[in-house]
């Protein structure tokens, strides 16, 4: 009963977290859209859990993991560059483009 | 009733979701994303996924968002700057990606579930009468996905190290 309107907020929570990765240039602020991206999957994932039984519910479990883990490692990766840049702005993160 | 409960929440987690996009400043941001983490963990419990919602507030809002607040406030960046936000342009291309993406994933979920592996309407309400609500998860997660969870361990012991590497100016 809930599956299909579950389904349609968490494609659009998806599409808002993309469209918040293409449109910014504070590599903070493009991380919390990774993590909307990531809740938007969870909540597809449970709400298939209804129909489909309980390994979806132990899937989120894992994707808390990892998202975890990459905030943890992510953030100290933008404290590492910050240090050495005095900025978060993803303009200013081109050392590889330079060549 | 529950339906409308549903739709209620996920109109306050599309709305902050995207007032969360469109914040100039990072701590604003990140305050309407936790809104919508919410929002998300009062949809888990009407999905009957209790013991999800519960993690979700304590892990998503109290533990990672406390992280990101927290680094934001070590950069100092929560003063008044010039806006991230792309020109035209970006904006554009953003709107016509996301647009395919959402009709994309439109499509998507109208595909029909096989019926072969569908459990009966109340089977999940059942298996959290009989085995508790931590019970139905742990069941699967300490048997089937015992494999998974030792390696989501190693995982995250692998991450501890490297934030530590990572953030500390000298070992």
């Amino acid at each position: 009963m809930l599956l299909s309107p579950a389904l349609f907020i968490s494609a659009v929570l998806f599409t808002l977290g993309v469209a918040g990765v293409l449109f910014r240039r504070n590599v903070i602020v493009i991380f919390m859209c990774v993590e909307l991206m990531l809740n938007a999957v969870n909540l597809t994932f449970v709400a298939l859990a209804q129909t489909l039984g309980m390994g979806g519910q132990v899937f989120v479990f894992f994707v808390m993991a990892v998202a975890a883990a990459e905030a943890a490692v992510g953030l100290a990766i933008i404290l590492a560059v910050y240090r050495h840049r005095q900025s978060v702005s993803l303009q200013n993160m081109n050392l590889l483009k330079d060549g | 009733m529950i339906l409308r409960f549903f739709w209620i929440f996920g109109v306050i987690a599309m709305a902050s979701a995207l007032v969360c996009i469109t914040r100039k400043n990072p701590v604003s941001s990140a305050l309407w994303l936790v809104v919508t983490l919410f929002a998300l963990a009062a949809m888990f419990v009407l999905l009957d996924a209790q013991f999800i919602a519960v993690l979700q507030v304590l892990v998503y809002a109290g533990a990672i968002m406390v992280l990101f607040l927290f680094v934001i406030m070590l950069l100092n960046l929560g003063r008044p700057a010039p806006t991230d936000i792309r020109g035209p342009l970006g904006l554009l291309t953003a709107t016509v990606l996301a647009g395919a993406l959402v009709l994309q994933l439109r499509v998507l979920s109208e595909s029909p579930l096989p019926s072969s592996i569908q459990l009966p309407p109340g089977a999940i309400t059942a298996l959290q009468q009989q085995q508790g609500i931590v019970g139905a998860v742990a069941t699967p997660l300490f048997g089937t996905y015992l494999i998974p969870f030792e390696i989501a361990s190693v995982l995250l012991l692998a991450a501890i190290v490297g934030a530590v590497v990572l953030a500390k100016r000298k070992l």
